[in-house]
């Protein structure tokens, strides 16, 4: 997006108006403002989210897809309407290629284990990039070791950039999922994904991507994207905990088998045989969390209501802002310096721990996360024990990143 | 002293420091007091699991005593295992083992840490007593 265009977008971003529908955000903690930069692990509720999840108990809570009775009617439409919502946010051609999950891991681990069972035999090879999240890494694993498969890495430079000759080199005739991340949570690489597609299907390797870092942050379209598998989580993107998104094309959710067994996800059970029942629903066995699947779609509104460009906008800006002040502390080194970037800042302080800068922190009501994030393999790449991360959403202000700056400044004074 | 008088004295050295800032600058002071650990025994096999920074932590017997050397990568953890070993240090297994380490809770480490880090000193008084158990038996 041009620079003017940004000016523009930003111009009508009312943060305070925003500010005001989360409210969390108003509480003190440690006795100090509380100052949020935990995003990328979870984000706050807007009180539209709230009001859904209160109204939901008071007013329709009722098992879906079961009873004729009234209020499992409306729930179950209620639960229904999320999936709309979600095939409207991210642009899928069919309803049913939305399939709620409990989480992106949840979805992950739910397409490697009916695809694995499915596609992937000893010898194949599965492809996932250097800077996965354990929940895209694990379940890769597992199949692998189940089944005698071989899992390769894109490997990534120092800027946190994945390697595409190098990716292109792993793909064969042998590749039976390249599994990537969209935007990386330890560092905010965002990746050149629609490249990492169109190169995989030249293979004929479907993907799936990892948008849980990236559904909240910048405008996601599986068609145009022509990815075949996506997931995300409620709980990143300002909804409800517990529930997730798995997005699939038609053709591949109908070739792969069941996950879980159970009620719900049957056409006909009998001690013989069971046959399944149809998509969305034969991904879904059991209860799902109905209050949180209901409620993701006041989370989608929200953000359909603001608008992912704005959004977008209005976080680069301040990621830009935020990256200019951390830098100009001494000692300080970002982890993560990709040319194209998404809400997270991963930095470390010359001769200091991470993890007593995020104790200073908490003193001073500052919410960072410190350690690994969940994905090792990217700190041992850059050979440190973790870092500290404050990861942005559209509520965050100039304000916040002075706050975090002054913290940071007053840490290290006590520590060094 | 036993294990609770010198508890009771750091209730009192603790009760001096009101601003939590002071609190956690003393703690920082009393890891540069820690018995360091021999470099030989810095691996994997003496580290505390449980720590979001790496504790390392030796024990060993002296006439009858249990004497813990430590060390750690991050000041903040340094300053708390230097707490735990002042207490713990240079007592019998038996006093280790039976030792209720209310202090903790009364200077307001447990309430005022974040739980990642309470676990962390958990895991530091669970490895404690469960060297003094181990110690026990060669007493």
């Amino acid at each position: 997006m041009s620079i003017n265009l940004n000016r523009i977008i930003l111009k009508d971003f009312d943060i305070g108006r925003i500010r005001a529908d989360f409210p969390l955000l108003r509480r003190e903690v440690n006795g100090k403002p509380l100052v949020y930069l935990d995003n990328g692990a979870t984000t706050q509720k807007p009180q539209q989210v709230i009001d859904a999840i209160i109204h939901y108990y008071q007013d329709m809570n009722s098992n879906v897809h079961r009873g004729v009775h009234y209020l499992s009617q409306i729930s179950t439409d209620a639960f229904e309407v999320t999936r709309r919502k979600v095939q409207a946010f991210i642009h899928a051609e069919h309803e049913h290629e939305i399939i709620i999950t409990k989480g992106a891991t949840d979805g992950i681990n739910l397409l490697a284990q009916c695809y694995g069972k499915a596609f992937v035999h000893a010898g194949d090879e599965i492809i996932i990039s250097a800077m996965e999240h354990h929940s895209n890494i694990v379940p890769w694993q597992m199949l692998c070791e189940d089944k005698g498969a071989v899992l390769k890495v894109i490997p990534m430079n120092s800027d946190g950039e994945l390697d595409m000759e190098q990716y292109q080199a792993l793909l064969s005739p042998k590749t039976k999922m390249v599994a990537v991340t969209y935007v990386s949570n330890a560092l905010g690489t965002i990746n050149p994904i629609a490249e990492i597609i169109a190169l995989a299907h030249q293979n004929g390797t479907p993907v799936l991507v990892d948008a849980a870092q990236a559904v909240q942050h910048l405008k996601v379209d599986v068609q145009a994207l022509d990815v075949d598998f996506l997931v995300f989580s409620g709980h990143k993107m300002y909804g409800p905990t517990g529930v997730g998104v798995l997005y699939g094309k038609e053709k591949w959710l109908n070739a792969i088998p069941p996950y879980q067994g159970g009620g719900d996800m049957i056409k006909d059970v009998t001690f013989e045989k069971t046959t399944y029942n149809e998509l969305p629903f034969k991904f879904e066995a059991g209860t799902p969390n109905i209050e949180a699947g209901i409620c993701l779609a006041a989370a989608i509104d929200y953000l359909e209501e603001i608008g992912l460009d704005r959004i977008k906008a209005y976080e680069d800006d301040l990621l830009a802002y935020a990256t200019e002040k951390l830098l100009a502390i001494e000692g300080l080194k970002m982890i993560g310096t990709a040319e194209h970037k998404s809400s997270v800042l991963s930095f470390v302080i010359k001769g200091i721990h991470p993890y007593d800068v995020g104790v200073i922190l908490d003193k001073l009501g500052i919410a960072v996360r410190t350690g690994h994030h969940c994905a090792q393999p990217v700190m041992d790449q850059y050979r440190i024990p973790g870092t500290i991360r404050a990861s942005l959403a559209m509520y965050n202000t100039r304000e916040d990143i002075d706050a975090l700056v002054a913290g940071i400044e007053r840490a290290v004074k006590m520590l060094l | 002293m036993t294990i609770n008088e010198i508890q009771d004295e750091l209730i009192e050295d603790f009760a001096f420091y009101t601003d939590w800032m002071e609190k956690y600058e003393y703690i920082i002071q009393l890891g540069k007091e820690l018995p360091l650990i021999d470099e030989q025994y810095k691996q994997d096999q003496y580290l505390i699991k449980g720590c979001q920074s790496k504790v390392w932590l030796y024990p060993h017997l002296r006439e009858g005593k249990v004497y813990f050397t430590a060390d750690s990568d991050a000041v903040i953890t340094k300053g708390l295992v230097s707490l735990m070993v002042k207490v713990l240090s240079g007592h019998s297994p038996a006093a280790i083992v039976a030792s209720d380490l209310y202090f903790i809770d009364q200077i307001g480490l447990k309430e005022h840490l974040s739980p990642t880090r309470a676990n962390g000193l958990l895991s530091m008084v669970k490895q404690m007593k469960l060297y003094a158990m181990a110690l026990q038996a060669k007493v």
